[in-house]
């Protein structure tokens, strides 16, 4: 296991009180807390060379080129791609997958075509892909969710046919914790000519992550969760599908030369990077990537599990008070644990917890579909850990849920 | 970090407001209503439908309300249905910015106090803030049921 305790002290935040309580954050499914090594790159990129990239002749815009292209390699290596020019900056994992929607996508799925996703997406990997579907007359298909939050694989040598043109599929439920088999999948639907998606955003933060090895096409992640700057991304995208795709935005950047009448595309990637990027948050994403390397991504990822089981087992005490969603096997799930109570609304949890300064998300998880329709619960209460996290504050979170149930039922009658 | 202040959740769960959530007031449906209205909060997924018959005199006659969601979206929506009946709708209205006011931090006079009855302990959400919309979500539904009645009548 990690030394939480001694990482937490990389993480100035950590060391803050809430209410005058220590902050135990246990939502890092929404975004992770930052160490001082990515604060400090943000200061150091302002206060030394603040300049604009690919651009200056001048030392502070070699400078600012420099890093920021040495963030992408490091970024891309990261995550197992060939080559840094695989590794299209974006906002987050929305803008990415909205980028795939709009471009390869748009050309490539037609009337009569299959798209295949998943009941447990985001709505950041369901929305973009009803929109195609309307837009280009394809039908829109789900992989169910079993009772017990994994995928039903029963059918799936239907739903991935000779019509589909794309699989997107998340890596990891931010609701369930579920890890799905997203290798086994890819192999699937190539063998149909299809193409895959992987939303990335719960994985690459927590997992060792190697897009070669899962031989997807593309792949989209959020520096944020991973301990990285808001307002930066990655999208990975397979060189052969890379050199066919055209642009998403226009504009600057991402030309090699105008005239009044029209324009040539700039290399890859920077030709699907109009305007100047998020210099500062790209170098920060790297410093994150160095943070995470330092540990070791099989080292994170056994920490989380480890955490989580010691929470399903402390939790097993509040069984009857609480439904847990997600997988039983510790193998396939990683640090999410979802959880409601017929006594107590997941808001009003929210509000216990945040008393006692435990920061949890209580709601739909931004997969309504899911939560509500396939769980059948309007919101759900979730605790979700990272590399900071101890067994100390999972006590902390048992202890508080009892409390919360002793509040509510000193005047609800329990039945 | 902005400083913060411990609250006290006992003002915010109020037994007042426990009782309501227990044991809703006028749970249930109202076939074919005068008014209807459904309100969602799409935050934390808090749902209300209201529905209410206006007698003769264009005063509420009967009220019901259901839905799911938090103890104090809920006991606000219980709340909501003992105070409106016997109200014209322009009263009703009234009620519902009485307690924007009270939320928004105002004093009431006893006047005021009067007439918002258990509406009163739902004054302890103020030092909740991201609660505040669970206490509204009854009333905007309300609010929102009235002016479509409205533009129903006199189109």
């Amino acid at each position: 296991m990690l030394d939480a305790a001694k990482i937490k002290q990389d993480f100035p935040i950590l060391a803050k009180l809430v209410y005058g309580k220590p902050l135990v954050y246990l939502d890092n499914a929404a975004t992770s807390q930052k160490p001082s090594s990515v604060i400090q790159t943000l200061v150091d990129y302002y206060e030394g060379y603040n300049s604009n990239v690919h651009r200056g002749v001048h030392a502070l815009s070699m400078e600012s080129t420099q890093r920021y292209e040495e963030a992408r390699e490091k970024i891309a290596r990261f995550i197992g791609s060939p080559g840094s020019e695989n590794l299209i900056y974006v906002r987050n994992t929305t803008e990415g997958i909205n980028l795939v929607a709009n471009t390869w996508a748009r050309a490539n799925v037609n009337d009569g075509d299959e798209i295949l996703t998943t009941e447990m997406e985001h709505h950041s990997n369901l929305v973009p892909w009803q929109q195609l579907a309307k837009a280009r007359n394809a039908t829109l298909r789900f992989i169910p969710v079993t009772d017990e939050g994994t995928l039903d694989l029963s059918n799936i040598d239907s739903l991935i046919n000779h019509r589909t043109k794309l699989v997107a599929m998340t890596h990891m439920s931010n609701v369930l914790g579920t890890i799905n088999p997203v290798k086994d999948l890819t192999a699937k639907a190539h063998a149909v000519g299809a193409h895959v998606l992987i939303d990335a955003a719960q994985s690459v933060p927590h997992l060792p992550v190697d897009v070669t090895h899962l031989d997807c096409d593309f792949l989209a992640f959020s520096s944020h969760k991973m301990l990285g700057p808001t307002g930066i991304g990655g999208l990975y995208v397979k060189s052969d599908t890379l050199e066919q795709m055209e642009p998403f935005l226009t504009g600057g950047e991402m030309v090699q030369e105008v005239t009044f009448e029209g324009a040539t595309w700039n290399d890859l990637p920077m030709r699907f990077e109009a305007g100047t990027p998020n210099i500062a948050g790209s170098i920060g994403l790297g410093a994150a990537v160095d943070y995470l390397e330092a540990l070791g991504m099989e080292n994170v990822h056994q920490h989380e599990t480890e955490i989580t089981q010691y929470a399903l087992q402390a939790l097993k005490e509040l069984a009857e008070e609480f439904t847990f969603y997600g997988p039983t096997d510790p193998a396939r799930r990683g640090g999410i644990v979802s959880f409601s109570s017929p006594h107590v609304h997941p808001h009003d949890l929210g509000t216990i917890l945040d008393q006692a300064g435990i920061a949890i998300r209580a709601g739909h998880h931004c997969a309504m579909p899911l939560v509500r329709d396939r769980l059948g619960v309007a919101a759900t209460a979730r605790a979700s850990f990272y590399i900071y996290n101890t067994t100390e504050e999972v006590d902390l979170l048992v202890t508080t849920l009892k409390d919360a149930l002793r509040y509510f039922s000193k005047s609800l009658s329990l039945p | 970090m902005q400083e913060m202040h411990p609250a006290h959740l006992d003002d915010l769960y109020q037994e007042v407001i426990l009782d309501h959530y227990r044991n809703p007031r006028n749970h249930g449906e109202i076939p074919n209503p005068h008014v209807s209205s459904r309100g969602f909060n799409p935050f934390c997924g808090d749902e209300v439908f209201l529905g209410l018959n206006l007698d003769a005199n264009q005063k509420i006659e009967s009220v019901a309300f259901h839905g799911q969601g938090c103890s104090i979206s809920q006991a606000s929506a219980s709340i909501l249905t003992t105070l409106v009946k016997n109200k014209s709708l322009p009263e009703a209205e009234d009620l519902s910015q009485l307690l924007r006011e009270l939320l928004r931090g105002k004093e009431l006079s006893d006047d005021e106090l009067d007439q918002i009855g258990d509406m009163e302990a739902l004054q302890g959400v103020r030092q909740f803030p991201i609660r505040v919309k669970c206490a509204l979500l009854p009333w905007a539904t309300l609010d929102d049921g009235i002016a479509d009645y409205r533009s129903n009548i006199s189109p």
